[in-house]
């Protein structure tokens, strides 16, 4: 009897614990939702997140844009001359990039790089009672720590997922036509003529904005929810990496189908 | 939202008749009309565990209390509800005669504005230099211009002594210079109360006595009231005019520090004399030693 009791007790703690964060979860995203125009008046500090979290992550977009841009040149014209249009390379990197893989790498990477930073940052900051200060300092933190880079976040992904397609673009340039030999003319006319600016180039940038929220929001909610130990803040940065990367991948299946379905 | 705001810190110190004397702080207690902080029945706790059961106790303006007690015993767990960073399960915490518990946030937040609080480490922002960690409250609430910014936070600065060092950022000052720096930015809004969060841990016997100077001295030139919690009994009896122990859940003891010294409360003369055992056992619970270790005759 008292197993069937602990198993039920336990199970109703499990749905207890998940109830509350969703609740948290909820509360914190309605009132980043809330407070982000007013971190528009302080845009020096939203400007500082960009920086941070933009700047900082260029150097391994932009290098992982272009490592995927060479395996796309490579595999692309693999495919492609098995059916004799190896010409259509400069269209499939183009569009593979715009639509696909520029957001969902770029957001895994944004992940790791920038979202770790992030939960860290806040958990470190938790830990060593600096929003507990500020609290007795009648200073909000949602509004003067994570609103700013919330809105930091949410601007920096977008523009990141449009430099690594750029460089990923030249990476698929430098292997199809410099290296390999697929007509340059024809490699930049097919991209121009099959890339449409709203179906293609916008779904790739609502996808991006999409992913950026998420990742941002994750990263956010899990430092300021952590543990305030070291065990604590690394299980936060891990569950972070882990749980955007599901979302962006899970939610990259539901925008793609609803963009297709449109 | 920027307040009108006029610095304390420019007015002339309170005259020290303003202050009342130690010996006459309890009597005080009963005959002042309203204290600046007041417990009423208040129990508390976190999760499961009751931490404070049916505590009544005020402070009176202008006096330094320091809570004293056992790690654990809830004495930094006043000094939350007083800020309401932990809400009471019954009971009232009143500052100067408002609920806090009652507050809505707006509320809560202009009551903060009115205390000023040391944490155990300092708790500086650390990607802020100490002028900007002094700074901060100043740009947070008040619309004052960068001129008078810079001159607030160089005299916040110059009274914890650390005015040379407003360019260093907290990672290269030391444990105490940043409680220091730290008690700069509590005051830099001119506060009603200070909360002590064991200003004493980790400071060397300097820094230790620097640290009770200020608190002492804060206290009467700027007449705000201070609220210490610490464990280290020399300075904390040198400082203040009322101690309180706290202990299982309640309040174990209180007084002077003169009446404390000579007080047979056992809890209260193990702290003192800090006797590895006595009301607090040396042992945590456990089951016999004979038990443990098999031994025969069950000894303990």
């Amino acid at each position: 009897m008292s197993g069937i009791a602990d198993m039920l007790s336990a199970i109703g703690r499990s749905v207890c614990g998940g109830l509350t964060g969703i609740g948290e979860a909820t509360r914190l995203m309605g009132r980043l939702v809330v407070l982000t125009p007013a971190a528009l008046a302080r845009f020096r500090l939203v400007a500082d997140q960009i920086f941070f979290l933009g700047n900082y992550s260029l150097a391994i977009i932009s290098v992982s844009g272009l490592f995927v841009g060479f395996v796309l040149g490579l595999q692309g014209y693999y495919t492609l001359q098995r059916y004799g249009s190896s010409e259509a390379l400069g269209l499939l990197v183009a569009l593979s990039l715009v639509r696909e893989l520029g957001p969902v790498v770029t957001a895994l990477l944004f992940a790791g790089r920038a979202g770790t930073a992030l939960t860290a940052e806040i958990g470190l900051m938790k830990s060593g009672e600096q929003l507990a200060a500020m609290e007795m300092m009648a200073v909000d933190p949602v509004r003067r720590v994570l609103a700013p880079r919330f809105l930091g976040g949410l601007i920096a992904m977008p523009l990141l997922a449009a430099v690594f397609s750029a460089v990923g673009i030249i990476g698929g340039w430098l292997v199809g036509v410099a290296l390999i030999g697929v007509d340059a003319g024809a490699f930049w006319s097919q991209m121009q003529s099959g890339v449409d600016v709203f179906k293609d180039v916008g779904n790739g940038v609502i996808k991006s904005l999409v992913f950026g929220l998420t990742v941002t929001f994750v990263a956010l909610l899990q430092g300021y929810f952590c543990q305030p130990t070291p065990e604590g803040v690394a299980r936060a940065t891990t569950r972070t990496v882990v749980m955007s990367s599901l979302c962006v991948l899970g939610l990259d299946f539901v925008l793609t189908a609803l963009m297709f379905s449109i | 939202m920027p307040v009108p705001w006029s610095p304390r810190g420019l007015d002339p110190p309170l005259a020290p008749s303003s202050v009342p004397p130690a010996s006459n702080l309890v009597s005080s207690v009963a005959t002042s009309p309203a204290p600046l902080v007041e417990l009423r029945g208040v129990t508390c706790g976190y999760g499961d565990r009751i931490i404070l059961k049916d505590v009544n106790l005020t402070v009176p303006r202008g006096s330094v209390v320091a809570f004293m007690g056992t790690s654990g015993g809830g004495k930094t767990t006043v000094l939350r509800l007083i800020g309401r960073q932990l809400g009471v399960r019954s009971g009232q915490v009143l500052f100067d005669g408002t609920d806090v518990a009652g507050l809505d946030r707006d509320g809560l937040m202009a009551i903060r504005r009115r205390m000023g609080m040391l944490f155990q480490f300092g708790a500086l922002f650390t990607d802020l230099s100490v002028f900007d960690n002094v700074a901060f409250p100043l740009r947070e609430h008040t619309d004052l211009t960068e001129t008078m910014v810079r001159d607030l936070v160089l005299m916040k600065l110059n009274a914890v002594g650390l005015r040379g060092a407003r360019d260093l950022l907290p990672s290269q000052i030391s444990g105490g210079m940043s409680r220091r720096v730290a008690l700069a930015r509590a005051i830099a809004l001119d506060p009603d109360l200070i909360m002590y969060d064991e200003p004493f841990a980790g400071l060397d016997p300097i820094s230790m006595g620097v640290a009770a100077r200020l608190i002492r001295e804060l206290n009467d030139a700027l007449g705000v009231t201070s609220i210490v919690v610490s464990h280290d009994v020399d300075e904390t009896f040198s400082i203040a005019d009322h101690v309180v122990f706290i202990a299982n859940g309640g309040i174990a003891a209180q007084g002077t520090p003169d009446e404390l010294r000579k007080t047979d409360d056992p809890l209260v003369r193990q702290f003192v004399d800090a006797a590895p055992d006595g009301p607090v056992r040396f042992h945590y619970p456990a089951t016999s030693v004979g038990e443990d270790f098999g031994l025969r005759g069950g000894a303990r």
